[in-house]
């Protein structure tokens, strides 16, 4: 057992650093740095950088066209492109349906879709909760009717995280109403631009435009876009959600947020001291970056069991639970250290980047905003209750 | 001892109870926030006529004679209905000011025309660099001939785009952050010198930045006594505490409905979520904090008046404490609990819930209180 980086992994850690440094655009390095909201066109240029050098898909392995990173390798990465302010992965391709694909789908189909997912010339996105359909997934209704060499879709998908920029949807449809919840569900690949979409935006608490609700109205689906077998469906979502509650701890962004907050603690004032000087304000960041530690290790131990041949199993719902709990403190701190200066909403700054000046210091008008719209972290990806749910059924046998 | 509510009372409860249940459904709300002024004057009109603006002063005042009861009554139920109308700057701060040491001349001009609903006020305290210290000003104030001459800046003035007159806390004396030395202006909003940039707020109020550049008013715009003010703002913010604390009261009422009958509809594994043990003792633990929100409330809505400042500040400082802790679990839990729903703009939840979140940060967050308070109780 040994923490320190080898000398491989070092040498690994320069070249990622020195790859960002030299490819990450500079107005997307200052969007992520400033904490502006990103455009798609930002994402992708990153992503195809990435793309290029093989990295974009950093959690695959080498027979699909991933680089193969060891554990460590894939938390230098992460916490390297962290630290260089380079955005987040869009995880729908890379991290969801992308694995799912080269699990379950056909040779056909990964000849099709994983070159695109790798390079990011495709942007997915993806159709999962419904209306009546949230915490308790396998309700879901949206059905698929086979019609010949085509499903006739129709239902709807709500909490789709950027559909308004993607090209291709994957989700999960009712394809037999008379089984058990679970076993009438397959997993449907579907182009954006099909007739009988639609989506339509919803606003969130903090103003802004990220999730939609798509429409499906007889939308005609190739049956050659069935992943798996029909009616097979869950076992593909079980996958994939296995796979996006591993990312979601967000560790490298948590340290990045927990370093920023002690940036502005620095520069907010408190009777003439940098703000940070007060010991029951320093106490709580102390607390918060204790919290991000045992986070950080707990996540090195699922990562060390993985390089060991292990699969991510229920515990880390763990994961899950503590990192978005974590990431709402660290937005919840820097609101309280920014004070009354919270309170001015300057939505043209927030979302169309105008030129218009920021009232008081560049961070202060963000403050609000990502503690209402984080409050998502623990609701989303299955909410906290669920996971816990999750823990105490499949972990402690309760 | 009895804590219940006089007759009259329960008609000013109910009558602001029916005002709120008219005038405040959620869809006329997000109108009134989206208009112009991001109020409604036929609203402030009917405040007056009701007599809501002048029931918290004296009748010698050209008040009614009543107190802080009848505040909480009414915050509160603005509370329920997230009222945007700028009742806090106005009365409850610039009303209480003028009240509390403003000249015979000064109530008559100001006070008299605020009660029939014909003047509005702004409190500009808060600078860059104040955080939560009302005593970290310097904006500066310097004689110029028989009057004064305010040069500086001033952040976040709640109703400074619809004031009449700002009342600006300056420096006339001391050293920063000194508490001696500070001196209360009545400055007309439209005097020259002043530069106003206006934004709305996270909870959709309106409030600007001023900057002051050589703004010349006459000795008769002094508030109280020159270099003394600051026991007059300590008292007037705590007063304002107490009726944030009543509004928040009412929110978390509203918020904790909301949820409660989410709990009871939403159905998921086949029964409503408000069947699951973990929801259920959330749902209590909200109820609860909302319970401990009111006591405190109440306590310090009764307290606020004693004559020892020192009983007034714990009053008012203890409070806060108690509605920062509950308002931001009731807020959360109600977010959480509403699923993905309670994230988005188109349900009240997430507006209740910023609500609370900028009730927390104003006149001193509840880190801050816990300060205040500490030192207060440990030094008795």
């Amino acid at each position: 057992m040994d923490l320190a980086f080898t000398p491989e992994e070092q040498k690994f850690a320069d070249e990622v650093r020195a790859f960002v440094r030299a490819n990450l655009p500079a107005d997307v390095r200052d969007k992520v740095k400033n904490g502006k909201h990103l455009i798609r066109d930002d994402y992708m240029r990153w992503q195809q950088a990435l793309g290029k050098k093989g990295w974009l898909v950093y959690t695959w392995p080498k027979k699909h066209g991933g680089p193969g990173f060891t554990p460590a390798e894939r938390y230098i990465f992460e916490n390297i492109c962290a630290e260089e302010y380079a955005p987040g992965i869009i995880p729908f391709g890379t991290k969801m349906v992308g694995p799912v694909i080269y699990t379950f789908g056909t040779d056909e189909q990964k000849a099709k879709y994983l070159p695109s997912i790798r390079e990011s010339t495709v942007w997915w996105c993806q159709g999962y909760s419904e209306p009546g359909s949230g915490s308790d997934l396998a309700s879901l209704r949206t059905k698929a009717e086979k019609q010949g060499d085509h499903y006739i879709v129709n239902g709807s998908k709500t909490w789709n995280t950027m559909g308004h920029w993607a090209d291709w949807i994957f989700c999960l449809v009712r394809t037999d109403s008379k089984a058990k919840p679970q076993e009438g569900i397959s997993f449907l690949l579907i182009d954006m631009k099909t007739p009988g979409i639609t989506v339509k935006p919803i606003i969130m608490a903090d103003g802004g435009h990220e999730v939609n609700e798509v429409f499906f109205d007889n939308v005609k689906v190739p049956v050659a876009n069935l992943v798996g077998k029909e009616n097979e469906g869950w076992t593909c979502a079980k996958f994939l959600l296995a796979n996006e509650r591993l990312g979601i701890a967000a560790v490298p962004q948590s340290k990045r947020g927990v370093a920023a907050l002690k940036d502005i603690a620095r520069a907010e004032q408190e009777n003439g001291k940098p703000l940070i000087e007060n010991q029951s304000f320093a106490e709580k960041i102390a607390d918060l970056e204790i919290q991000v530690t045992a986070l950080e290790f707990t996540e090195l131990r699922v990562l060390s069991q993985m390089a060991h041949g292990g699969q991510p199993g229920p515990e880390v719902s763990g994961l899950k639970i503590r990192g978005s709990e974590i990431q709402q403190r660290i937005t919840e701190l820097t609101m309280e250290a920014v004070g009354e200066y919270s309170a001015p909403y300057l939505p043209g700054l927030l979302w169309q980047g105008t030129n218009e000046a920021p009232v008081g210091p560049d961070y202060a008008h963000l403050a609000a905003p990502r503690y209402f719209n984080t409050r998502k972290t623990t609701i989303y990806g299955g909410s906290n209750e669920i996971q816990k749910g999750i823990i105490s059924k499949m972990v402690l046998g309760l | 001892m009895d804590l219940s509510l006089s007759d009259e009372q329960k008609q000013l409860q109910e009558a602001a109870e029916r005002f709120v249940r008219d005038k405040y459904t959620f869809e006329n709300r997000r109108k009134i926030a989206a208009s112009e002024r991001g109020w409604l004057p036929e609203n402030w009109a009917q405040f007056a006529e009701l007599g809501w603006l002048g029931m918290a002063f004296s009748e010698e005042d050209g008040g009614y004679g009543g107190g802080p009861i009848e505040t909480m009554i009414v915050m509160e139920q603005f509370g329920k209905g997230l009222v945007l109308e700028p009742f806090l700057p106005t009365v409850v701060l610039g009303g209480g000011m003028i009240a509390s040491a403003g000249s015979k001349a000064q109530k008559e001009a100001l006070l008299a025309p605020m009660i029939e609903g014909k003047k509005q006020f702004a409190f500009a305290w808060l600078e860059r660099q104040s955080r939560y210290n009302l005593a970290d000003v310097s904006l500066k104030a310097t004689k110029e001939g028989a009057g004064w001459s305010l040069s500086g800046h001033k952040g976040v003035v709640y109703n400074a785009p619809s004031a009449d007159h700002i009342i600006v806390l300056a420096r006339t004396a001391g050293s920063a952050r000194e508490p001696k030395g500070l001196t209360l202006f009545i400055v007309d909003a439209k005097a020259k010198g002043i530069s106003r940039r206006d934004y709305p707020t996270q909870d959709a109020l309106r409030a600007s930045e001023l900057t002051f550049d050589k703004v010349s008013v006459g000795a008769d715009a002094v508030l109280g006594k020159v270099d003394d003010a600051f026991p007059v703002v300590e008292g007037a913010v705590d007063r304002a505490i107490v009726a944030l604390c009543a509004e928040a009261t009412g929110c978390m009422d509203a918020i904790n409905a909301a949820t409660l009958e989410y709990i009871k509809t939403r159905k998921q594994f086949g029964v409503p979520i408000g069947k699951f043990q973990v929801l259920q003792h959330r749902m209590v633990d909200c109820f609860t904090n909302a319970q401990e929100a009111r006591s405190m409330t109440l306590m310090a809505s009764l307290k606020i008046d004693d004559k020892d400042p020192t009983v007034r500040a714990k009053a008012a400082s203890g409070a806060k404490v108690q509605i920062g802790k509950s308002g931001k679990f009731c807020g959360q839990s109600a977010v959480q609990m509403h699923g993905g729903m309670g994230v988005t703009d188109e349900l009240s939840v997430s507006h209740y819930f910023k609500r609370l979140t900028m009730i927390d940060l104003m006149f001193g967050n509840q880190q801050h209180h816990l300060t205040r308070y500490s030192n207060l109780a440990m030094a008795a």
